[in-house]
């Protein structure tokens, strides 16, 4: 039997991996968009094994809706990757300091 | 199993906007060659539609919809209202600047409105998976909007910051709305406040919960430490764009913060009380001191936001139903200042010409006497000098503070009340005291624009010498 804490710590252990993919990571912005998707993945663990433990099925559905709009979220920040990269030349994410003040 | 249809009455407003808003993205694609600019009035028509319908069908009680995902009340009407008001303003200032800038579209107004759409979803949701997702429609929309300038590489810059820091923001939020879930076992605002209350929550779990919804939040609000995509997007952004960032979605915000922090986890005010006295101190000072050194006026008033949520969040900080209502009055009085504030810089832009920077303000009483004047109102609004509407808000926040017993945040808000003066000073010395930086005539501002960034600024001021007018407001319909 896996307890509760298991998924829960399982769910810490994504989201600090994709906090750190988010602020150690210097050269790709497509990391930074995996890591994000890691992120949701994170909470959709955690809602899941909450709804497993609860009897209860709520977390399940909020979990449906957090896939949906991940997918339109990946969807919005692949275009403006596109976007930039075609301005630049490049999509390091060192490139990306220009505004400054 | 019976399946109940729920009263789809107080969710009139959204249903509305959003039909009339998908027509219109249809619609668009077919009128936009031979009707220029009939998107533009079909938008303004499709908005005070919106408003009236709110008007009319204005409440003060308290409706729940949808399973009690949906709830309508006087904060959620008086709130919508003031989008919508804002909004007006906004797509008025915006047009004139997309013509100039070359980017006039159909797209820009069309995701303006699924972006309020998103923010009236926010401000009536009840339960988190409303919230999140009336979250998503308003952040999706604005991420757009930043990147629409597609040859504009500050621009797109600006979007892909906001974009990962939004995104991210939203995974801290949602992080702790499945720790909030699996402390309480529910997702509707009032069955939490309730099981809260009972006091058989795990407290560990739900500090941990608190920790990350107030992370997220404050990051959507652009609170010091969360506040280092504000001055960036602010800067990079359109200029029209940055005018529709920095005013109605701190409506949103505000509401989503009140919805969480007063409604949802009143239980766990001990928790979250604290985090908020941390980022209101270092945004007041953050919001006084780095301003000062900006030479980029978007730049400056996306410090000088920082600091007035620092104001704003004094009041969620007295953590009663006063507080909650005189940093309401704050956020509205906020966004009506910065309507007027981007306004103008929206007006005055000519294309390959931002004028957004301090210097281009050299010597403005002489190219135009009149909308020099409108500015020093804005900024004399803002420093909070009387008898304009910023002084009352500031006062009634203080207030309710004070009385909190925080009796040394107050102090630390006036002196950076005062630091901070010293650069809304700045713009109104380099106005009236500095020869312009090149002697060309300036040119004309089209005439309703003047018009109506007048009846903005002019407001700031009726509104300070009748200020009852907006404090009751706040105070009646929380």
């Amino acid at each position: 039997m896996i307890a509760l804490s298991d998924y829960l710590i399982f769910g810490a252990i994504l989201f600090m991996i994709s906090m750190a993919g988010i602020f150690l990571n210097r050269k790709n912005v497509i990391v930074l968009l995996m890591s994000i998707e890691l992120l949701l993945l994170a909470v959709n663990t955690n809602l899941i094994a909450f709804s497993h433990y609860l009897g209860d099925v709520t977390g399940q559905i909020f979990v449906f809706f957090i896939l949906t709009v991940a997918a339109a979220e990946a969807a919005v920040g692949l275009a403006i990757i596109v976007l930039v990269f075609r301005n630049r030349k490049s999509i390091n994410v060192d490139d990306l300091g220009t505004i400054k003040g | 199993m019976n399946f109940v249809i729920p009263s789809f009455t107080p969710a009139i407003p959204e249903i509305v906007l959003l039909t009339l808003t998908s027509l219109l993205l249809v619609a668009d694609t077919i009128w936009s060659k031979r009707y220029e600019f009939a998107t533009y009035y079909a938008t303004q028509v499709i908005l005070l539609i919106v408003g009236a319908l709110i008007v009319t069908s204005f409440t003060t009680e308290t409706v729940m919809t949808f399973d009690g995902s949906f709830v309508r009340d006087a904060f959620s009407d008086v709130l919508k209202l003031a989008i919508v008001v804002i909004s007006l303003g906004m797509f008025l200032f915006s047009k004139e600047y997309l013509l100039q800038a070359k980017f006039y579209r159909g797209e820009y107004f069309t995701l303006g409105l699924f972006s309020i759409l998103g923010m009236f979803v926010m401000v009536s949701a009840h339960n988190l998976i409303t919230l999140y997702l009336g979250l998503e429609i308003m952040s999706l929309a604005i991420y757009t909007l930043v990147a629409m300038r597609k040859d504009h590489s500050a621009a797109l810059e600006a979007a892909l910051k906001y974009f990962v820091l939004g995104a991210l923001a939203t995974g801290m939020l949602l992080y702790g709305f499945s720790m909030l879930y699996g402390a309480t076992g529910s997702i509707a605002f009032d069955d939490m406040a309730a099981v809260i209350a009972t006091g058989q929550v795990d407290h560990v779990v739900l500090s941990f919960a608190v920790v990350f919804v107030v992370i997220g939040l404050a990051f959507k609000l652009g609170a010091v430490p969360f506040h280092m995509w504000v001055p960036d997007v602010y800067h990079g952004a359109p200029t029209a764009v940055t005018l529709f960032i920095g005013t109605a979605p701190k409506i949103a915000a505000f509401a989503i913060f009140y919805r969480l922090l007063a409604e949802a986890l009143p239980g766990a005010v001990a928790d979250w009380q604290p985090l908020l006295v941390i980022l209101s101190v270092l945004s007041l000072i953050v919001g006084a001191l780095v301003a000062i050194v900006q030479n980029n006026l978007k730049r400056l008033l996306a410090y000088s936001g920082i600091g007035h949520i620092g104001f704003l969040l004094l009041g969620l900080i007295a953590a009663n139903p006063d507080g909650y209502a005189s940093a309401m009055v704050y956020t509205l009085v906020y966004a009506f200042m910065a309507l007027a504030a981007f306004g103008m810089i929206t007006v005055l832009a000519r294309t390959g010409h931002e004028f957004d920077r301090v210097d281009d303000f050299k010597g403005m009483n002489q190219r135009n006497p009149w909308l020099a004047l409108m500015m020093l109102f804005v900024m004399f609004s803002m420093a909070g000098i009387p008898p304009f509407i910023g002084f009352y808000a500031k006062v009634v926040v203080i207030e309710e503070v004070v009385q909190a017993g925080f009796v040394w945040l107050a102090v630390l808000a006036v002196i950076s009340a005062v630091i901070s003066a010293f650069y809304y000073l700045r713009v109104v010395k380099v106005m009236y005291f500095d020869a312009p930086e090149d002697a060309s005539k300036a040119e004309p501002v089209a005439r309703h624009l003047t018009w109506a960034i007048s009846v903005v600024a002019a407001a700031l001021l009726v509104f300070g010498i009748f200020p009852s007018w907006v404090i009751d407001l706040g105070y009646h319909s929380l």
